[in-house]
């Protein structure tokens, strides 16, 4: 199967030939023993309670009682649901307390622990002050602390994914840091419209609009920058995920703009850009799984890169 | 403290903080010239540290019923048979009987690295390979591990602490050569220690005591690269022309292995990956994209609320 050169202004077409050896087939590299779907909604719940945290504190700013409310329980919940998924994960769930057993710059999964622990304590106590009442003061403190954490809890998961031997992964590491804080900012202005009237939801849309804008340009840049490597981008159940998260972001961002006024409009465009969001983490995670268990994309590149560097 | 994620480095052992007495590192030349494919140390390896066995299957390719490393295979030995254009046959230098310093007669029909087939054309050529961990100058999976399970020992190896292991699994794809893996009924990674606990006796590792050909040599590092350069030229000199060392370089993508190859076709072939870079290379730059699009999902949520009238 001959390979497609791809067409970039200036930059010499310089796509490797699709003919390669393997060792009977087998992958070179692991795929990662990471579950579906703990890990993929693990990336979903962390990046929309990122963006609900940074909402729900600029919303107390900009006096909106009913987003900072929405905000804050999002943000809560979703750290406290993206964290089970992550101890169910684990080989070991008793001992997850070992992630915190030492602060290694080199590990984005260290640095996201410590994040994590850090950003749920904190919105954990902003959601509870904003259930029970208690303590309001000591509440916008926490929900302020977490939105600080929140530009990184947007976007960690990609350099955790990034920082692996997987091709699609790694060698997409300059956008996919991009696509993730998209697909956060679509959630999170998606929940946003999902839960608050029209009238009170505005800045939710802007975020979920600016969010799909952000998400389908970053996505786009990475697939052509790619080339073979982001094949399974396009092919097969990971590229059926990524047409979905396509779709549906591109089809709520057109429904916040088209509809704004409508209780019904703006629910399900909300709807359709939570879906996006998650059928884009679905996404990309199978993506990895698929570039990782076939030789292909890790030889080809790699051989390519051997013969002219060498 | 130079070259902490990439790069040559003098001392791996003294840059993870061992006292200047450490004793020098030590590794693996696995010359595969001269394996027999007799998978001793597959049987050595699994009898000394316990390994428990990892399925009784025939795979279909060649002799090789063990597939790949993982953890509970920390030597692999690969089988690749390939028709090759009959030549002129070659003493690999295949230990015989006798006492020392007795030349032993070579195998008089034995083409390079393989055996010879009654046509007239051509001969099967066949190559056995015995993989192991590479026990890399930068390891992705140390570098990636968040609990400090992964370590790296006085001896300059790397090992994984079962004790301290939670099974989070991120060292699993972070690997470039497809190493670690979980065991699936303990949740933990296993992966080659080079018989740790033999090497604070004074002891080689057990797959090199029991290979026959020696085949796997165990040394320091220093003097196994030399002894892999010297064999190259004695291998090119006798006219094996496709001889080539595979891991030894210090100026690779991981650093150099600490066990390291002797091969006799593209490292592929063997299902090993042609041009390895440590994940980690690349860990700062994930980092600033990273923050980029962090920046961005907040400038837009700042902008959502600034720019959104009631």
């Amino acid at each position: 199967m001959p390979a497609k050169p791809t067409r970039r202004g200036g930059e010499q077409s310089m796509v490797p030939r699709a003919e390669f050896q393997s060792y009977y087939g087998r992958p070179v590299i692991k795929p990662p023993t990471w579950k579906t779907p703990d890990v993929p909604a693990y990336f979903f719940l962390g990046g929309l309670a990122g963006a609900s945290s940074a909402m729900a504190t600029l919303a107390e700013i900009g006096g909106r009682p009913r987003l900072v409310r929405i905000g804050t329980l999002a943000a809560g919940l979703g750290a406290a649901g993206g964290t089970a998924a992550l101890i169910h994960d684990l080989g070991r769930p008793e001992r997850f307390l070992n992630m915190l057993r030492v602060f290694k710059p080199t590990s984005p999964l260290s640095m996201g622990s410590w994040l994590l622990a850090s950003f749920g304590t904190l919105s954990g106590a902003a959601a509870a002050s904003t259930v029970t009442g208690l303590l309001p003061r000591a509440g916008t403190a926490a929900r302020a602390g977490a939105a600080v954490l929140s530009p990184v809890m947007m976007t960690y998961t990609a350099v955790l994914v990034a920082d692996t031997a997987v091709p699609i992964w790694h060698d997409g590491h300059r956008e996919l840091p991009f696509v993730f804080a998209g697909g956060s900012l679509t959630s999170g202005g998606g929940l946003g419209m999902v839960c608050a009237p029209p009238k009170d939801s505005g800045p939710a849309r802007a975020m979920a609009v600016a969010g799909a804008g952000l998400e389908l340009v970053a996505e786009q840049r990475m697939s052509s920058r790619l080339g073979m490597v982001a094949e399974p981008y396009h092919r097969g159940r990971s590229g059926r995920w990524m047409r979905a998260g396509k779709l549906l972001t591109a089809a709520g961002a057109l429904g916040t703009l088209a509809a704004r006024r409508s209780r019904v409009a703006s629910v399900a465009s909300g709807a359709a850009l939570l879906a996006g969001a998650l059928c884009t983490r679905f996404g990309v995670f199978d993506a990895g799984m698929v570039s990782a268990k076939d030789p292909k994309y890790t030889v080809v590149p790699q051989r390519h890169s051997h013969d002219h560097e060498h | 403290m130079t070259n902490q994620l990439y790069g040559p480095v003098d001392d791996v052992a003294a840059q993870a903080g061992h006292a200047d007495d450490h004793p020098p590192r030590v590794g693996f030349l696995t010359d595969t010239s001269v394996c027999i494919g007799c998978k001793a140390c597959e049987v050595a390896c699994k009898e000394w540290n316990l390994v428990p066995e990892d399925g009784m299957d025939l795979l279909g390719s060649s002799y090789d019923n063990t597939g790949d490393l993982g953890a509970n295979t920390w030597r692999h030995v690969a089988f690749i048979e390939q028709a090759a254009p009959r030549r002129e046959l070659v003493d690999l230098g295949m230990p015989g009987k006798g006492p020392p310093g007795h030349v032993a007669e070579g195998l008089p029909d034995a083409p390079p690295g393989g055996q010879q087939t009654e046509q007239s054309d051509r001969d099967v050529r066949w190559l056995m390979m015995s993989d192991v961990c590479k026990h890399c100058t930068h390891a992705a999976c140390l570098d990636v591990c968040p609990t400090g399970s992964l370590f790296r020992t006085e001896f300059g190896t790397v090992v994984v602490q079962e004790d301290i292991c939670n099974g989070c699994g991120y060292c699993v794809p972070a690997c470039p050569y497809g190493v670690l893996d979980v065991r699936p009924e303990d949740g933990r990674v296993w992966k080659c220690t080079l018989c740790y606990d033999r090497l604070s006796d004074g002891m080689e590792p057990a797959c090199a005591k029991a290979c026959p050909t020696d085949s796997i040599q165990f040394g320091p590092l220093d003097e196994l690269r030399e002894r892999g350069a010297q064999r190259v030229r004695e291998l090119h000199e006798a006219g094996v022309e496709e001889a080539r060392l595979y891991g030894e370089d210090p100026n690779d993508g991981v650093g150099g292995d600490g066990a390291f190859f002797l091969l006799l076709d593209e490292p592929e072939v063997y299902g090993l990956p042609p041009d390895p870079v440590v994940t980690t290379r690349d860990l700062p730059s994930m980092w600033k994209h990273a923050a980029a699009a962090g920046a961005t999902a907040a400038a837009a949520v700042i902008a959502a609320f600034v720019g959104t009238r009631r």
